[in-house]
């Protein structure tokens, strides 16, 4: 035979391995597909094509498998399994930028799964070769590896403190400061998940000049990276004051208003996020966000959204006003109250009730001038409805019921207190009472208008322990009224007239 | 002896008697004895109590004035106390006073100041008007940025689009597809299809490439994975170039066909400047309608008008006397030689004439219209 004619086979062998290798790559972008190609043993095929010499054959076979991966766990173990991982490692240092590209997808791919598969990549050496790719100059290769990195910390503490031990941190900072705008995002992103354990890794983050480039970005137009870069920021600071007060000195405010408006949902949801975690620490930092115009913006915020999105706006809000009753008149102030009552009758999730709940008794736990604000809003009301209802959960009970006491220990305007004595359970019942025993003896207006509202007459009718702080209370208003009304009001008083009747005997008695 | 006689007769009774007085003092002895006991222990009694009572009584007076003296003294300390305590009291009580007022000036102004307070609240509610009101601004303005973006990008596509589709522009004979008859007016495309400059046909990259000799790899996922995220493709590897100094095609066609910029030197003629000193001077005859030469000095209306001389001057021109040559000449030094030819000679044989005559050919310059008299005398250019 001529030598034309053996490289023939050789060549028609070449085809039909790149053929079958781009097929099943093809085939393998669609869901329905991958199935069959498990069942029909794709896995142990494309092992050897990955020691393939035609680089095109290779970096096809790397593609074809990291979709496969990607799909589900199943698929992800049996590359585990198949000892591929080494190789591709292996690879990631030496080959061209496309392999490497095709090997850092398929690390993602299964290492996004569960804990263990990133274990396992991280096992076999897998985070040097990641970290020695983020140093490449192609923006792709750096862009696969640090999407790798982001979904191998994403999982938990001890992953994410390999990842940072092996050093990507300097490196996916350098990252966020390239031009290309996909390199930015996958690279916040990874700085964000690794960021979100621990307070020592949130410091390494810092540690490395994060914040400074995390927030010149938040003023570019592309949503998606504001979103990881809100995210970035809010993991960070929500572990401690010092943290806190580092991204609050990188000047983000008040320019982190303006992205409240971004038409991106997720955006707005992040930024709620990151206030929220930077007001919960200290009352000085919601004094800061307070002064900006933070919480006019984050009312307008939850005027606007619907849904899920609203919990962090709400915390952000019950954060700033549990500080200090400053702050809460500050919430009451720029017109917090009717939006949460908003918010409060509109949602329908028993977490952002809670929420909304919580919030309230933050509100208006201060001061009397607190608790007439919340009580004007027609609140107290809801929070006796949502106590007493029994598809309420748990948590939501019990928040209710806190705030609602706490409110009241506060409330000193009669008019909201009186629909709360007809319908509360006695515990409540208790401070409703005793807070009208407060006010009535020094306000004679207050004194008749409980007369002719009837307020008096329930009063009568609660059976309370004799000796129970209840009856003291009870006694106690009942001092501020001559006896003659008590009595009027008395349950069974007309029985009791009745009975005079019986008993008395006319004067002038003309027996027969 | 009476007496004795007597007294014998009473022996006997004083016998008796003092036998019955002692009988009887025998017999009283004991009562007697006791009384006098009796008598005595009380005199001894009353005795012992007089002087015990004078002791008393001294004793007393002793103690009266010692104790009194101890209780002046204590009580002038006392009511030194008491006065103490009543200062003390006074002091405490303009002391709390005095405190009072701080605490509640210090608490008001330093620990919850309802002024300042307030004053924030405003200025806080404010401060949120301002903000809400920045926000909804810049969310208007992100929006229209928006929209505007999205409005180019349309006109961009729709723009590319009419480019590529250019054959369906309507011909005289034959109306296109936008510009239907049975329509007032032609489509939008239409009329973008008349604006826009038709895009010159653009070979396929493959072909171009194999037609150079390089083979593209003919598979598809190369391009799926060579090309990383947004990159462009690379560029096709350049022809080998005629050996030799020659420029491209282009632009030699390009040279050829320039049309001629000439500069502004080369531009103007040769003549410009007497052209323009002619146009000048013609626009100075046809303009000038006031025959009053302007005198430069303001009492020029009082100088009297320069009177000639009468030697030199006649009534239509002035007589060549002396006017000419005011020099000595002396011929003979000349020894056959020409005399020399002086400056102001020259100046006299210009031809000078006044301002009114006739507009005049190209003449030299220096003329002097300004003096007509002295015109007159030389009519005749040598």
């Amino acid at each position: 035979m001529s030598q034309r004619q053996v490289l023939q086979v050789f060549e028609q062998y070449q085809k039909a391995r790149t053929q079958f290798v781009q097929t099943v790559a093809e085939l393998a972008t669609r869901p329905q597909n991958i199935e069959t190609l498990q069942n029909a043993g794709v896995m142990s095929l494309l092992r050897p094509l990955l020691l393939d010499i035609v680089p095109t054959i290779q970096q096809t076979s790397a593609l074809a498998l990291g979709r496969l991966a990607n799909y589900n766990d199943d698929l992800a173990e049996a590359v585990v399994k198949g000892d591929i991982l080494p190789q591709l490692v292996y690879s990631l240092a030496e080959q061209n930028r496309f392999y490497k590209k095709a090997a850092a997808f398929v690390l993602r791919a299964v290492a996004k799964h569960s804990p263990t598969l990133a274990q396992a990549v991280v096992d076999c050496g897998g985070l040097d070769a990641l970290v020695i790719s983020l140093e490449e100059f192609d923006p792709g290769v750096k862009e696969a590896a640090a999407w790798a990195l982001g979904y191998i910390a994403r999982h938990n503490g001890h992953l994410s403190q390999a990842v940072v031990d092996a050093g990507a941190v300097p490196l996916l900072v350098l990252c966020i400061q390239e031009p290309e705008v996909a390199l930015k995002r996958i690279a916040a992103s990874a700085l964000s998940d690794i960021a979100k354990h621990s307070p020592e890794l949130a410091q390494t983050v810092v540690d490395a000049g994060a914040i400074a480039h995390l927030s010149q970005m938040i003023l570019n137009p592309d949503a998606k990276l504001k979103r990881q870069v809100f995210s970035a920021l809010s993991q960070i600071s929500k572990h401690s004051v010092d943290l806190a007060e580092m991204v609050v000195e990188a000047e983000i405010f008040p320019s982190i208003l303006v992205c409240l408006r971004d038409p991106d949902e997720y955006v707005r949801k992040n930024v709620t996020t990151l206030m929220r975690e930077i007001t919960k620490h200290t009352p000085e930092l919601s004094q800061l966000v307070v002064n900006t115009g933070g919480v006019a913006a984050v009312i307008d915020y939850l005027g606007e959204c619907q849904g899920g999105v609203r919990l962090p706006g709400i915390m952000m809000l019950g954060y700033v006003a549990a500080h200090s009753e400053n702050l809460a008149m500050a919430v009451i102030v720029s017109k917090g109250v009717p939006q949460l009552a908003i918010c409060l009758s509109e949602e329908s999730e028993d977490h952002i009730k809670a929420a909304t709940v919580w919030a309230f008794g933050q509100i208006g736990r201060h001061t009397p001038e607190h608790a007439r604000a919340v009580a004007a809003a027609h609140v107290l009301p809801k929070l006796l409805a949502l106590y007493m209802d029994p598809d309420s959960s748990e948590d939501l009970q019990i928040k209710a019921k806190k705030a609602l006491k706490s409110i009241l220990q506060k409330c000193t305007h009669l008019p909201a207190l009186e629909p709360l004595l007809y319908e509360a359970p006695s515990n409540i019942l208790k401070h409703v009472v005793y807070q009208f025993s407060k006010v009535l003896p020094h306000d004679s207006k207050a004194r008749r208008l409980f007369v002719t509202s009837g307020g008096l007459k329930k009063v009568q009718e609660i059976k309370a322990d004799v000796g129970s702080a209840l009856q003291e209370y009870i006694n106690s208003i009942n001092n501020c009224y001559p006896e003659e009304i008590v009595r009027y009001y008395s349950p069974g008083y007309s029985e009791t007239l009745l009975e005079r009747i019986d008993k008395y005997q006319p004067k002038n008695n003309r027996a027969n | 002896m009476a007496r004795l006689v007597k007294l014998q007769n009473e022996i006997e009774r004083i016998k008796e008697k003092y036998f019955t007085r002692n009988r009887f003092a025998e017999e009283n002895r004991q009562r007697e004895n006791e009384a006098a006991i009796k008598i005595q222990s009380w005199f001894r009694g009353w005795q012992v109590r007089a002087y015990l009572s004078h002791l008393h009584w001294k004793a007393t007076i002793i103690q009266k004035i010692w104790r009194g003296f101890r209780a002046r003294a204590r009580f002038r300390q006392t009511v030194k106390a008491v006065y103490f305590i009543m200062k003390m009291n006074f002091y405490h009580k303009m002391s709390v006073r005095i405190q009072r007022r701080w605490r509640g000036y210090y608490v008001r102004k330093y620990v919850h100041n309802y002024y300042a307070r307030r004053r924030y609240m405003e200025g806080l509610i404010r401060k949120n008007e301002e903000i809400r009101r920045d926000l909804v601004d810049f969310s208007e303005f992100q929006r229209r940025e928006r929209e505007q973006i999205a409005m180019d990008r349309e006109e961009q596509k729709k723009t590319v689009q009419a480019q590529r589709m250019h054959f369906l522009l309507s011909t005289k004979q034959c109306p296109g597809v936008f510009n239907s008859p049975f329509k007032p007016e032609p489509d939008e495309m239409e009329l973008r299809l008349r604006r826009t400059k038709p895009q010159p046909p653009t070979a396929s990259p493959r072909e171009r490439d194999s037609r150079l000799g390089n083979r593209i790899p003919s598979t598809h996922s190369s391009a799926s994975i060579a090309r990383a995220h947004g990159a462009q493709p690379l560029p096709p590897i350049p022809i080998k170039k005629p050996q030799g100094p020659f420029r491209e095609a282009a632009e030699v066609w390009a040279q050829r066909h320039r049309s001629l910029e000439p500069s502004l030197r080369v531009q103007t003629s040769i003549t410009d400047l007497e052209e323009a000193q002619d146009q000048l001077r013609l626009e100075e005859w046809r303009n000038r309608t006031v025959d009053t030469l302007f005198q430069p000095f303001s009492k020029a209306h009082q100088n009297r008008r320069y009177e000639r001389m009468i030697h030199t001057s006649s009534s239509f021109q002035p007589v060549p006397y002396g006017n000419k040559h005011f020099r000595e000449e002396r011929p003979d030094n000349l020894l056959g030689k020409k005399p020399l030819q002086r400056a102001s000679s020259r100046l006299c044989n210009t031809h000078l004439r006044t301002a009114y005559t006739l507009p005049r050919t190209h003449q030299h310059i220096m003329e002097m219209p300004m003096w007509p008299a002295w015109s007159a005398s030389h009519s005749t250019k040598t």
